[in-house]
C-alpha cells in the first residue's frame, strides 16, 4: 500500500513541477467545455422541446466531464506499460512477488487521481461562478451528491479495469498502439464522451445504457443533477458494480493466461 | 581557419528542487540561475590542424561546437570560420562542415544505410560523380560494404558510428566536428574510427575538432589540446606540455582537472 | 524544383520506414479513421433528435463538417511533422537539422511525414463526397470556385496553425497543450457553422483567428444565404494569416539559436 501511495505522490509532484503544463491543460479544458456548452445552447435555442434534459443540467454535465476528465479518458493510458510489453521489460515485473494486475491497477488509479486532483478544483471553482444556466449548478440534493461521489468512484474503477483489459490484451497482439486506438474511439462513442447518452434516440440509448461503457462517466454525471429518477439511479449503480466485478474477473483471468504464455514462450 | 575571440555565452535556467514540498513551493515562486557556459573564450585553429577539445561535463564544450557549427548565436565576441560568421549565414556555412554527434543518430532507423546516404546526397546537392567517388572511398576506408544494405537499427554501435562518420563526410567538408565519436564503442571499433580520422586528416587536410572524454583518443589523434573548464580556456598546448613523468594519460588529465579545480 | 524533389525523397524514405511495420500502420490508420468517424456519428445522432440548428439542416451541416475535415486533413498531411516537433526540440534532433544546408521547415516537414493520417484523409474524402451529394445545393461555377477557395484557404489556415504550434515549442514545451484548442478544437467545433456559437465567438473567429473566413461566410454564400461576391473571396483573404505564423516561426528559430535548448 505504501508504495502505491508514494507512486501517487510522485505523480502529483510531477504534475506540480510542470505547472505551466497543468495551467495550459486547465485552460484548454475550459475552452473546450465552454465551446461545447455554446454548441448545446444553439441546439437548445433551436428546439427546446427536443432537448432531453435542461440546459443547466447539460452545462453541469459538461463541466463535471471536463473536471474529471482524467478519471474517464480512456486515451490516458500508461505508455510505460505498453512499452514494457512491447520491448519485453515486462519479464522483470514477472520476477517480482507482486501480481502484475494489481500493480497496474494501483498505478493507473494513482496517476488518474493525481491528474484529476490537480485539475478538477480550478475548473469546478471557476465553473461555479459562471452565471446559470451555463455554469455548474449545485447538486440536486445532499443524497444525490453522495450518490454522485459513490458513482464517480465506481466509474473510475470501471474505467481502470477496462484499461487493464486492454493492457492484458496487448500481450496477445502485435500492435498495441492500433488496438489502443480502436478501443479508445469505441469507448469514447459508447460512454457518452462524443455526445452525452441522453441525446441518443431512445431505442439505441436503452441498449447503450446496459453496456459497460455507460458505467464509466455517464452514471455519475447524470446522478449529479438528478436527470434520472431514483429507480434508474439504483439500476445505474447496480450495473456499475456488476461491470466492475465482471471486468476485473475477465482481466485477471486473461492476465493469468498471458503470464503462462510469456513463461512458455520465454518472453 | 577558425578564430574565436572573446566569445561569451550564458543561459538562464529554472531551478528545480526535488521533493513534494519543494514542488508545491515552486508553484508560486521559481528561482533562476544564470549559467556562464562560455566566458571570454578565444582561440585560433589553422587549416588541417587536429585539435582535441577536453574538459569535464558542463564545461562548455558542446556550446563551443554548437557556436562553431552555426546552431547557437553567442552573446558577444567574434567568431570566424574560413571567413564566415557561422550563425549569420547558416546554410552557406554548414555546407562546408561535417558534424558527428556521438549520442545522436543522423541515419534513418528503419531503412538501409545507403538510403540515408542517398537522402544526404540530395540535401547537400552533391553531384553524382562526387557522390560516387566519396562513397567508394569511404566504403573502402571504413569497411562499410557489408553494412550499407542493412537498416541502421540492425547495426551494432561500432558499425553505426562508422556509418555516421561516413554520412558526415559524403559532401567532403573542410572542417569536421566530432562530438564524442568513440563513446560506447568496443576496442576494435575505436581503433578503426581513430585510424580513419587520422587518415582523413592526412590525405584530405580536413580540419578536425574533437571533443571526447577518452584520453586515448586524444593521445593517438591530436598534437594540440584545448582544455576548457567553467567556461574558460585553461590550457592551450600539446600533450607533452602537460605530461609529468610516466603517469598514464588519464592520471595526467585528472591531475590537471584538480590543479584547475574544475 | 529541387526543393520538391528533395521533399519527395523525404516522403519516399518515410513510406519505406512505414512499410517495415505494416500491421501497425494499418491499425493506426483504421484508428485514425474511427476517431473522425465518431465526430460524424455525433452529428448524425444529434440530427436524429433535432431537425436543424439555428436554421442549418443536417445536409448543410454535413457539407460544412466535411469541408472542414478535408481542409484539416490536407493541412495535416503536409504539416503534421510539426506535431511531433516538441520531441525534436527536446531530444536535440533539431540541432541536426540546423547543421544541414537546407531550409529548416522543409527538413522538419520531411522528417516526420505522418502516413497514418491517411486514415483521416480517407475519411475526409468519403465525407466530402457524401456531403456534396447529400447537400441540396444547386452548384454553379461561382459556388464551385467558392468551395475550392475554402479548401485552399482552410488548408493554409490550418497549416499556419501547425506552424504556430511548432514555433511555440521554442519558447515553452510545457504550455503546448493549449494550442490544441486552436488546431484540434477548430476541427472539432468547426463541424457546425461557426455562427451558432454566438456573436462574440464569431467576431473572435473572424478577426483573431480567421476560422470564420474559411468556413462560415463562404458557406453562407454556397447555401444562398448571402449573394455578395465578397463572401466568396473571403477564404483567400484568410491566407494572409500565414504571414504572422511564418514570422513567429522565424523568430522562434532565431531565439533557439540565441538561447540553446
Amino acid at each position: 500500500m505504501k508504495k502505491y501511495l508514494s507512486f501517487f505522490q510522485l505523480r502529483f509532484a510531477m504534475g506540480l513541477q510542470y505547472r505551466t503544463a497543468a495551467l495550459a491543460g486547465i485552460i484548454t479544458q475550459f475552452a473546450w467545455g465552454g465551446m461545447q456548452i455554446m454548441m448545446y445552447r444553439a441546439f437548445y435555442h433551436t428546439d427546446a422541446a427536443a432537448f432531453p434534459m435542461t440546459l443547466s443540467a447539460t452545462a453541469s454535465y459538461i463541466w463535471l466531464q471536463q473536471a474529471f476528465l482524467a478519471f474517464f479518458a480512456v486515451w490516458m493510458m500508461e505508455n510505460e506499460i505498453f512499452d514494457s510489453i512491447v520491448n519485453g521489460n515486462i519479464a522483470y515485473e514477472l520476477c517480482r512477488p507482486v501480481s502484475i494486475y494489481n500493480m497496474w491497477a494501483a498505478r493507473s488509479i494513482a496517476s488518474r487521481l493525481a491528474r484529476a486532483v490537480l485539475r478538477c478544483f480550478p475548473i469546478l471553482i471557476v465553473a461555479a461562478f459562471i452565471p446559470q444556466p451555463y455554469g455548474i449548478g449545485a447538486p440536486a440534493s445532499l443524497l444525490h451528491f453522495l450518490l454522485f461521489v459513490l458513482s464517480l468512484i465506481l466509474g473510475l474503477a470501471v474505467t481502470v479495469t477496462f484499461c487493464l483489459l486492454i493492457y492484458v490484451l496487448a500481450f496477445f497482439t502485435i500492435s498495441p498502439q492500433g488496438l489502443r486506438m480502436v478501443f479508445t474511439s469505441c469507448v469514447e462513442f459508447f460512454s457518452g464522451a462524443v455526445i452525452p447518452l441522453p441525446f441518443f434516440p431512445d431505442k439505441i440509448r436503452s441498449i447503450m445504457e446496459l453496456l459497460p461503457f455507460a458505467s464509466m462517466q455517464n452514471a455519475a454525471l447524470r446522478i449529479y443533477s438528478a436527470s434520472i429518477g431514483t429507480d434508474e439511479i439504483r439500476r445505474a449503480i447496480g450495473l456499475q458494480i456488476f461491470w466492475l466485478v465482471a471486468l476485473t474477473a475477465a482481466g485477471k483471468l486473461l492476465c493469468r493466461l498471458a503470464e503462462k504464455r510469456i513463461i512458455v514462450q520465454g518472453g | 581557419m577558425i578564430t574565436m575571440e572573446h566569445v561569451c555565452k550564458s543561459y538562464r535556467i529554472a531551478k528545480r528542487n526535488a521533493g513534494f514540498a519543494e514542488a508545491c513551493k515552486a508553484l508560486f515562486h521559481r528561482e533562476y540561475e544564470i549559467i556562464h557556459a562560455l566566458n571570454d573564450v578565444s582561440f585560433t585553429i589553422h587549416d588541417g590542424e587536429m585539435v582535441g577539445y577536453i574538459g569535464p561535463n558542463g564545461a562548455g564544450k558542446s556550446s563551443t561546437i554548437k557556436i562553431l557549427s552555426g546552431i547557437l548565436t553567442p552573446d558577444s565576441g567574434t567568431v570566424l570560420v574560413d571567413g564566415r560568421v557561422p550563425y549569420k549565414n547558416r546554410i552557406e556555412h554548414v555546407r562546408e562542415i561535417g558534424v558527428v554527434f556521438g549520442q545522436r543518430s543522423q541515419l534513418w532507423w528503419d531503412v538501409p544505410v545507403i538510403d540515408s546516404f542517398a537522402l544526404l546526397k540530395d540535401i547537400y546537392s552533391i553531384s553524382d560523380i562526387c557522390y560516387r567517388q566519396s562513397l567508394e572511398e569511404l566504403t573502402e576506408l571504413l569497411n562499410l560494404s557489408e553494412l550499407l544494405r542493412s537498416p541502421a537499427r540492425q547495426l551494432s554501435l561500432g558499425q553505426r558510428m562508422r556509418c555516421e562518420i561516413a554520412a558526415s563526410l559524403l559532401h567532403r567538408p573542410r572542417i569536421l566536428f566530432l562530438d564524442e565519436p568513440t563513446i560506447g564503442l568496443d576496442a576494435v571499433s575505436k581503433l578503426a574510427v581513430r585510424d580513419f580520422i587520422l587518415r582523413q586528416n592526412q590525405t584530405h587536410k580536413t580540419t578536425v575538432i574533437l571533443t571526447t572524454h577518452d584520453m586515448q583518443d586524444i593521445e593517438s589523434l591530436t598534437s594540440r589540446i584545448l582544455l576548457i573548464g567553467k567556461g574558460q580556456i585553461l590550457l592551450d598546448g600539446s600533450l607533452d606540455d602537460i605530461r609529468t613523468g610516466n603517469e598514464s594519460i588519464d592520471a595526467t588529465v585528472a591531475e590537471l582537472y584538480r590543479t584547475y579545480n574544475i | 524544383m529541387k526543393t520538391i524533389r528533395l521533399y519527395l525523397h523525404y516522403v519516399s524514405i518515410n513510406i519505406r520506414c512505414m512499410m517495415q511495420y505494416k500491421t501497425s500502420f494499418l491499425l493506426s490508420a483504421i484508428g485514425q479513421f474511427l476517431v473522425s468517424f465518431n465526430v460524424f456519428l455525433g452529428i448524425f445522432f444529434m440530427f436524429q433528435r433535432f431537425s436543424n440548428v439555428e436554421g442549418f439542416t443536417y445536409s448543410e451541416v454535413l457539407l460544412c463538417f466535411s469541408v472542414v475535415l478535408l481542409e484539416f486533413a490536407l493541412a495535416e498531411m503536409v504539416a503534421r511533422g510539426f506535431d511531433t516537433f516538441s520531441g525534436m526540440v527536446r531530444s536535440g534532433e533539431f540541432d541536426l537539422i540546423l547543421v544541414r544546408p537546407q531550409n529548416e521547415i522543409l527538413q522538419v516537414l520531411g522528417s516526420k511525414f505522418e502516413l497514418t493520417r491517411i486514415g483521416r484523409m480517407l475519411q475526409a474524402v468519403v465525407m466530402f463526397t457524401y456531403g456534396i451529394v447529400k447537400s441540396n445545393v444547386v452548384w454553379s461555377i461561382s459556388k464551385i470556385c467558392t468551395l475550392l477557395f475554402m479548401l485552399i484557404g482552410g488548408t493554409v489556415v490550418f497549416t499556419a496553425l501547425f506552424f504556430i504550434y511548432a514555433a511555440l515549442c521554442f519558447f515553452t514545451l510545457e504550455g503546448l497543450e493549449f494550442m490544441n484548442v486552436f488546431t484540434d478544437g477548430a476541427r472539432e467545433f468547426g463541424k457546425y457553422p461557426l455562427g451558432i456559437y454566438g456573436k462574440k465567438m464569431l467576431l473572435f473567429m473572424t478577426f483573431v483567428i480567421p476560422y470564420a473566413l474559411i468556413q462560415y461566410y463562404p458557406l453562407l454564400y454556397i447555401l444562398d444565404r448571402r449573394t455578395s461576391i465578397f463572401y466568396m473571396l473571403l477564404p483567400l483573404a484568410a491566407c494572409c494569416f500565414f504571414v504572422p505564423a511564418l514570422l513567429l516561426w522565424k523568430f522562434g528559430v532565431q531565439s533557439y539559436q540565441s538561447s540553446g535548448s
